[in-house]
């Protein structure tokens, strides 16, 4: 192994990492953003709960549930005019952001609305019959009760997009998976593949690790 | 003050409709503490939430000082809900909530300044003999402890009627009667209404004025509670009776006591007169005690006692006389 050769590899791995933590930290941010509304209003007009509309919950359900069950590899392709109209272009892993932050909101919202179920209906019960207004209602007891289902979740869909970033190779994207599959697969530099399935793992293990950090902290006993 | 006008609540459960609560019409009185008792499935819980409209009738009309509130919704409904507390058997607090903020957050349903509402908060957890948990969570605290807190968040906004739910059931008995004493405390210090519902006969003994007992979504009985213990009319009621005041005697005595195995009721100012020495005196009996028991229901003494009675026909005729004329009631149970 020569120096240059090093040198060559450290600078791949270094800009691959660099467009895998763009992906995933836009697409993250982006699930918060809207899968934690999204995911709060599927729960809250669900039968018996205080928004209660059964086409409305019908209608963010059957949304949910399109993206999640269209393969990602698909979704990929599918939204290329999407992506070209909201980044103006299609590679890069800016556009890869796209698609990945779709299917992240779209999991993450399914999660924070079953977060959101486990939160005792007794406790809800006693928040309402105290007379506070639903706002109060959902800053005060739901979020706080459901937190730490909710950091879980985000850990979930954290790691699964480390998955997924490795797919967005294909519209250019880069990324540590796209690494793997172009040096290590198609070159047949074992090595290389060998390093970045390490570097995944962990890179897997700090994501859940922080993630578990955080629903201990939230869980108050 | 609460009136229940025809109350029928009913929701379709598997294909069929359950009527939890069929056709009850009654009135709680203001500053009572009214119980409401009955085995579980009785509707009892159902019944008390249409009081706050967790539940709502399906039919009736619920009326508090007059006004109905069967239609409240919104900013009326919530003012409702202020002047209502409620208590809970699994106490309900928020977990992720110290027990400060538990009790603060009931007073985010009115406007208060940040000042106001540790005064009001530190005041209620002082009320309730808990101001040294201020900082603590839920899960550090004892089932005691937990109620309190819910007792405490529950008057934080001075409401005029208080609701509980099973409020002992989930408690052991040293623990019940603690909470049960608070619960009189905060019904004589600030003028609450109080209706407790209990599958317990205990709880509505204890602090209970009036009591309505329910069976099958329907209201059997209603009385106050000395009534209700002293002379129950219901077959229902009277089982339910007979569990707390149990005087179960073994088989053998009822054979081998040949002659008159009575059993005394006293009530009432009696129960207090030496009946069963004065009888031993006056006439040429013996008088054996088998079992007893006082009670002092709602302050008042209730008292049972199965009493053996030997000695001549004529002298024990006219000892059982003597007896019956001085008590509430006396059965000859081994006939």
């Amino acid at each position: 192994m020569t120096e240059s050769y090093i040198v060559e590899l450290l600078d791949n791995l270094k800009k691959a990492f660099l467009e895998t933590f763009l992906m995933c930290g836009t697409s993250i941010g982006l699930s918060i953003i809207l899968g934690v509304p999204l995911g709060l209003f599927i729960f809250i007009t669900r039968k018996g709960l205080f928004w209660e509309n059964r086409i409305l919950n019908f209608i963010g359900g059957f949304l949910v549930n399109i993206v999640r069950s269209t393969p990602f590899v698909i979704l990929l392709v599918l939204l290329i005019p999407f992506t070209q109209l909201v980044v103006g272009s299609t590679i890069g892993p800016l556009a890869a952001s796209v698609p990945l932050s779709i299917a992240a909101i779209a999991f993450y919202a399914r999660l924070v609305e079953n977060s959101l179920c486990e939160v005792d209906k007794g406790v809800l019960e006693a928040a309402i019959a105290v007379g506070v207004s639903n706002f109060i209602i959902v800053k005060d007891v739901l979020l706080p009760e459901a937190l730490a289902g909710l950091y879980r979740g985000l850990t979930i869909t954290a790691v699964s997009l480390v998955g997924y970033s490795a797919m967005a190779g294909i519209v250019g994207g880069g990324g540590v998976g796209d690494l793997a599959i172009r040096f290590g697969y198609y070159r047949y530099q074992t090595d290389i593949m060998v390093i970045t399935v390490i570097l995944l793992v962990i890179l897997v293990q700090l994501i859940q690790s922080l993630g578990d950090f955080f629903a201990r902290k939230a869980e108050k006993n | 003050m609460i009136d229940f006008q025809n109350v029928h609540v009913s929701f379709p459960a598997k294909g069929k409709n359950i009527e939890a609560v069929k056709n009850v019409s009654f009135t709680i009185k203001e500053g009572e503490i009214f119980g409401i008792v009955g085995t579980s499935g009785a509707g009892k819980s159902t019944l008390l939430r249409t009081i706050n409209l967790l539940q709502r009738p399906t039919h009736g009309h619920v009326l508090i000082n007059g006004s109905d509130i069967t239609n409240f919704k919104g900013d009326d409904l919530r003012r409702l809900r202020t002047n209502i507390g409620m208590i809970f058997q699994q106490f309900n607090l928020i977990n992720t909530k110290t027990v400060f903020d538990n009790v603060a957050f009931a007073l985010k349903a009115k406007k208060h300044s940040k000042e106001e509402t540790r005064k009001k908060v530190l005041e209620m957890l002082q009320l309730v003999g808990l101001s040294d948990k201020s900082s603590a969570y839920p899960a550090k605290l004892s089932g005691g402890q937990k109620q309190r807190v819910g007792i405490a968040r529950a008057i934080a906004n001075n409401p005029k009627i208080l609701l509980c739910d099973e409020p002992t059931s989930a408690l052991d008995l040293e623990t019940t009667n603690s909470i049960l004493d608070l619960l009189k405390v905060v019904n004589i210090k600030l003028g609450i209404t109080t209706i407790i519902i209990s599958h317990e006969m205990n709880v509505i003994k204890k602090i209970c004025d009036r009591v309505a007992v329910m069976s099958n979504g329907e209201v059997l009985e209603l009385d106050n509670v000395f009534n209700i213990f002293t002379s129950p009319k219901h077959e229902f009621t009277i089982s339910l009776v007979n569990h707390t005041i149990n005087l179960d005697l073994p088989s053998h005595l009822f054979h081998e006591k040949g002659n008159r195995l009575l059993k005394i009721v006293y009530s009432g100012k009696k129960a207090e007169e030496a009946v069963i020495s004065d009888t031993a005196k006056r006439f040429n009996v013996h008088l054996n005690i088998l079992h007893g028991k006082i009670e002092y229901i709602t302050n008042k003494p209730f008292g049972v006692l199965i009493v053996h009675l030997d000695g001549t026909a004529n002298e024990v005729a006219n000892a059982e006389k003597y007896i019956a004329e001085r008590t509430f009631k006396v059965e000859v149970i081994n006939d």
